[in-house]
């Protein structure tokens, strides 16, 4: 892999197919007696965390542990980083302990960016600000490979294969999410057309740029999705004036029972989580068999795991 | 950037000039250089690599498996309670023919399955990270088992630790054996092949590279010296 | 060591790029201009290739002295401007405490007395600690040693308009000016790059181009209203100068300035989240640079203002959000604008003297500056080598505190060879003499 992975961007076709592959290999530990591997044994990996995110945090610890590296969880509470060390300080000072890789998340954009300028060991960003949360891409698209691809459930007679002419809609704050940046990055990399729908005042204002279309119906988008990706949308969002009511976004862009039936029969439904249950999917949509979002956390240990071997299990970069 | 070219862990012979390159290196460490997954200019020398002579044909390949797959139903009495991992690559059609050749002489089927070692490995650190091959245990699993590796070239015995160990994961089976089409010599490891095709006497910096059909195009066993760049 | 401030005899420049002759200094006046003067006492400078213009002048510099004394010092600061070809730099208000009194801009007025490279002409905050809630004594300020003309509340927008039209009316007393930091608070909250392509991309919050272009609006029509001059800082979109333009054009009391940086440097370079190309305004597209580009030429923006803005490497080596921002100018903006303006023919050279110092002077009310260089007018002027090959910027070596130069590593073309301050030659060999 590349010596760092902070954009979805920094991969190749190739090298996206190449992390899924491996991730499909790797799923298959989950399912063995002895779940860890040697793979990473004396290898430190710092947990770097500046905004609380348990899920993504305790993902990237399960995936470094099964790998058998070391982990050190750094959270910005209760650190010195809340006495104003600057992150710059923090990074060489975690270096100096001995770390190999850093996972970074951070509230600002481009703060991995900026480590990876400091440091000599690897740098994944876990979600910064509103740039770019690459596992979660990839996690995703394991997912719908997985689901929507040919082969078994380990997705295994699926090495190699892409998500050509797979249609994803990405539904919500568009503008504020990483998930959203990074998902069309890597999702029309690997062959995608994706779809966003939201409000206008949700969508980017140079969106015309991004590898994909734009919508603000989601009703017209939903009979042409085979996966439709529900983001979370946040109450404050309100009170900056992007919508005028919960209540009004949920019925223009939630998605509720009804609005499912029009889903095409094979169509997925994904949420990257934490849900707003009844505002930006209804619970009978996220307990649906057609919801992967369970399967999203599984596969993201998993995907991690590929990620955290293709950087760190050799010598060099081998993306 | 990146070298994404798959590159599985079996023991010996390269026929490829970025794997030679890092065979260089390793040869003085006495890390087995990796392989080169797919075959595609068979037995042709690139450009700038010495000249390699066959020193097995594709009869003997064939017969030296049908011995192997005697021996194994001799030494197993009669392949009950056998299963034949084949080590990626070049381990695993090896494996596939053995079993064929057993279930044609005894008509027992004996489940064949497939062993990655890449997470295993030991010298992980001197190279890029490899893409894994795929691990694929017969449904019965191992457990009880008598499980037979089965690798194309035995040199090291650094391959076959780290299967012992990937296996070590997979269950608990009643014995382990190894089979191997060519014994080059060499070992670091104290392990020993169960079954042997051939024994080739090699100098440590020789190059030994086998072909199959099923990944290659042709069966062969060529002899070379390494060409470093 | 020459006598720095002695007669001189430049022999051989080309004045304001045309006509090559020799020029006598004497008593702080120009004595003579004209082919072949004799040396007599005075000590010879050869300034064959040289280019001779009127002492520059800076609008706009962040000297940060009082309070932020780690950035950058008023001796500095006017160090790194007497490198740069000035001889004469407005100093803006948002110091620690803030020059909102006769006091403060006094005490800053004296230090650029002591230092001796420029003139420091303070600028005077508009309102009480840049509040923008109420007026600051600005008729203090003007009556003050420091003779105040100038006032801005620079880094904040005088928002409210009802304040800004009271402030433009209230200057005409004393023919100040307001110069205005175009920057509608509400629709820049958190905003961190210019909003198009590369912020949406980046996911940095936008800064949109009619944040600024409808402050502009709104204060021409307020100039208009009440007769008085406003101008504005750091222009930087194109829609600002359609808007000037057109002020212009009604015969409004309207001014503007352009930054060297605005003038070759585009919001792409933000890629890296280096937040040394983090600036306020933000840096925008290449429609906006050409068009800056064109109304410095036609006219429309009067001037070149560096918006000089030292940090310490600290409050730049941050993350881009919580990093400072600002860039250093007064050593490299003559040459960007060679780069910029005079190597594209957009200007020739008298077109640099009129809009990086005879305008900028205007401006400012800046007596015995930006004045032509002939016979009896002030001694302050640059000897430029426009054929120096282009050397890498390098701000290590820059007189300023602070490194955060947005030009580091790039070729620019030029070199201020010498500057005189009143016949006192306070830069000499592209060194500061005291």
């Amino acid at each position: 892999m590349k010596r760092h992975l902070i954009s979805a961007a920094d991969l190749s076709r190739e090298e996206a197919v190449l992390v899924l592959d491996t991730a499909a290999e790797l799923a298959s530990v989950a399912g063995r007696p002895i779940r860890k591997l040697p793979t990473l044994r004396g290898r430190t990996v710092v947990n770097l965390f500046y905004e609380d995110s348990t899920r993504t945090r305790t993902s990237f610890e399960a995936a470094a542990k099964r790998l058998s590296a070391d982990v050190i969880n750094f959270s910005a509470k209760g650190s010195s980083v809340a006495k104003g060390e600057s992150l710059k300080d923090t990074a060489l000072t975690l270096e100096a302990m001995g770390s190999d890789a850093i996972v970074i998340r951070h509230g600002a954009s481009g703060a991995p960016h900026r480590l990876a300028g400091w440091v000599t060991g690897s740098v994944i960003n876990a979600g910064d600000g509103t740039h770019e949360h690459p596992t979660q891409a990839l996690l995703d698209a394991f997912t719908i490979r997985q689901r929507l691809g040919s082969g078994d459930q380990h997705g295994a007679d699926q090495r190699g294969t892409a998500l050509d002419g797979v249609r994803v809609t990405i539904v919500g704050d568009i503008l504020h999410s990483r998930v959203a940046r990074s998902n069309v990055l890597l999702l029309s990399t690997l062959g995608a057309e994706v779809a966003l729908v939201a409000p206008p005042t949700l969508i980017p204002h140079a969106v015309s740029s991004w590898p994909c279309k734009v919508s603000y119906d989601l009703d017209a988008e939903l009979g042409k999705s085979d996966v439709v990706m529900m983001l979370r949308v946040q109450h404050e969002r309100m009170t900056a004036a992007y919508f005028p009511s919960i209540r009004e976004y949920s019925r223009r862009y939630g998605l509720d029972a009804g609005r499912m039936a029009l889903l095409p029969e094979h169509a997925i439904v994904m949420h990257p989580g934490p849900m707003n249950r009844g505002v930006e999917i209804a619970a009978e949509v996220a307990d649906s068999p057609r919801s992967t979002i369970v399967a999203q956390v599984a596969n993201g240990v998993t995907v991690r795991m590929a990620v955290l071997y293709l950087m760190l299990g050799g010598a060099g970069e081998s993306l | 950037m990146c070298a994404m070219t798959p590159r599985p862990r079996h023991e010996q012979g390269t026929g490829n000039g970025t794997a030679q390159g890092q065979a260089a290196s390793g040869g003085s460490t006495g890390v087995a250089p990796p392989g080169q997954a797919s075959g595609g200019s068979t037995g042709v020398a690139p450009p700038g690599q010495a000249e390699r002579k066959a020193v097995l044909a594709a009869e003997e390949i064939r017969r030296a498996l049908s011995r192997i797959a005697h021996e194994i139903l001799e030494r197993t009495h009669g392949g009950d309670q056998v299963v034949l991992l084949g080590i990626p690559t070049r381990g695993v059609p090896l494996a596939r023919r053995l079993a064929a050749r057993i279930s044609s002489f005894e008509g027992a089927i004996v489940p064949v399955g497939s062993l990655d070692v890449t997470l295993h490995r030991d010298d992980l650190r001197l190279r890029p990270a490899r893409a894994l091959r795929r691990t694929e245990v017969p449904p019965d699993g191992i457990d009880g088992k008598t499980v037979v590796l089965v690798d194309d070239v035995l040199f090291s015995g650094r391959t076959i630790r780290a299967a012992l160990d990937a296996l070590n994961d997979l269950g608990r089976p009643r014995a382990v054996q190894l089979a191997v089409l060519v014994d080059r010599g060499h070992r670091e490891l104290p392990i020993r092949a169960d079954y042997v095709g051939k024994n080739l006497p090699t100098a440590h910096r020789e190059v030994v590279r086998v072909l199959l059909e099923e990944t290659d195009g042709e069966d062969s066993v060529l002899l070379g010296e390494q060409v470093a760049e | 060591m020459s006598d720095v401030t002695g007669e001189w005899l430049i022999k051989g420049a080309s004045i304001v790029g045309g006509e090559v002759a020799d020029i006598r200094l004497a008593g702080g006046m120009i004595a003579a201009v004209g082919p072949d003067l004799p040396a007599g006492a005075a000590q010879v400078l050869g300034a064959a290739g040289l280019v001779a213009l009127p002492g520059l002048v800076d609008l706009h510099a962040h000297l940060r002295e009082p309070g932020r004394e780690d950035a950058e010092t008023v001796e500095t600061g006017t160090r790194a401007a007497a490198l740069g070809g000035y001889t004469a730099v407005h100093a803006m208000a948002n110091t620690e405490p803030v020059a909102d009194t006769a006091g403060v801009v006094e005490q800053v007025w004296r230090l650029g007395q002591q230092a001796g490279h420029v003139d420091v002409r303070p600028v005077g905050a508009v309102t009480v600690g840049l509040g923008g809630k109420q007026l600051a004594e600005l008729g203090a300020m003007a009556d003050s040693a420091a003779r105040v003309r100038v006032f801005s509340d620079d880094g904040h927008c005088v928002a409210d308009p009802l304040l800004m039209r009271r402030a433009l009316e209230y200057v005409k007393a004393f023919d100040g000016v307001i110069a205005q930091h175009a920057q509608e608070p509400r629709l820049t909250e958190g905003a961190q790059l210019n909003e198009g392509e590369v912020a949406s991309r980046l996911g940095l919050a936008g800064w949109p181009a009619a944040a600024e272009e409808a402050i502009i609006a709104r204060d021409c029509l307020l100039a208009a209203h009440t007769g008085s001059a406003l101008h504005v800082c750091h222009v930087s979109t194109a829609g600002s100068v359609e808007i000037i333009r057109w002020a212009k054009s009604k015969g409004w009391r309207v001014t503007a300035e352009v930054t060297p940086h605005h003038l070759l440097l585009t919001d792409d370079l933000a890629e890296g989240y280096d937040p040394v190309f983090k600036v306020n305004p933000p840096l925008r597209a290449q429609a906006d640079v050409d068009a800056l580009r064109a109304a410095l030429a036609d006219g429309t923006i009067d001037c070149v203002a560096t918006d000089h803005a030292p940090h310490p490497v600290e409050a730049k080596e941050a993350e881009w959000a919580a990093a400072a921002m600002g860039m250093t100018g007064l050593e490299t903006a003559l040459r960007v604008v060679q780069l910029a303006m005079v190597e594209t023919g957009l200007l020739d050279w008298p077109g640099v003297a009129d809009r990086m110092s005879v305008r900028p002077a205007r401006i400012g009310r800046a007596a015995g500056h930006g004045q032509r260089i002939a016979e009896g007018g002030p001694a302050s002027l640059v000897l430029y080598d426009p054929a120096a090959p282009p050397e890498a910027v390098d701000p290590a070596t820059h007189a300023s505190k602070s490194r955060n130069s947005p030009f580091a590593g790039m070729a620019l073309p030029g070199r201020v060879v010498a500057t005189f301050l009143r016949g006192t030659a306070t830069v000499l060999d592209g060194k500061v003499t005291r």
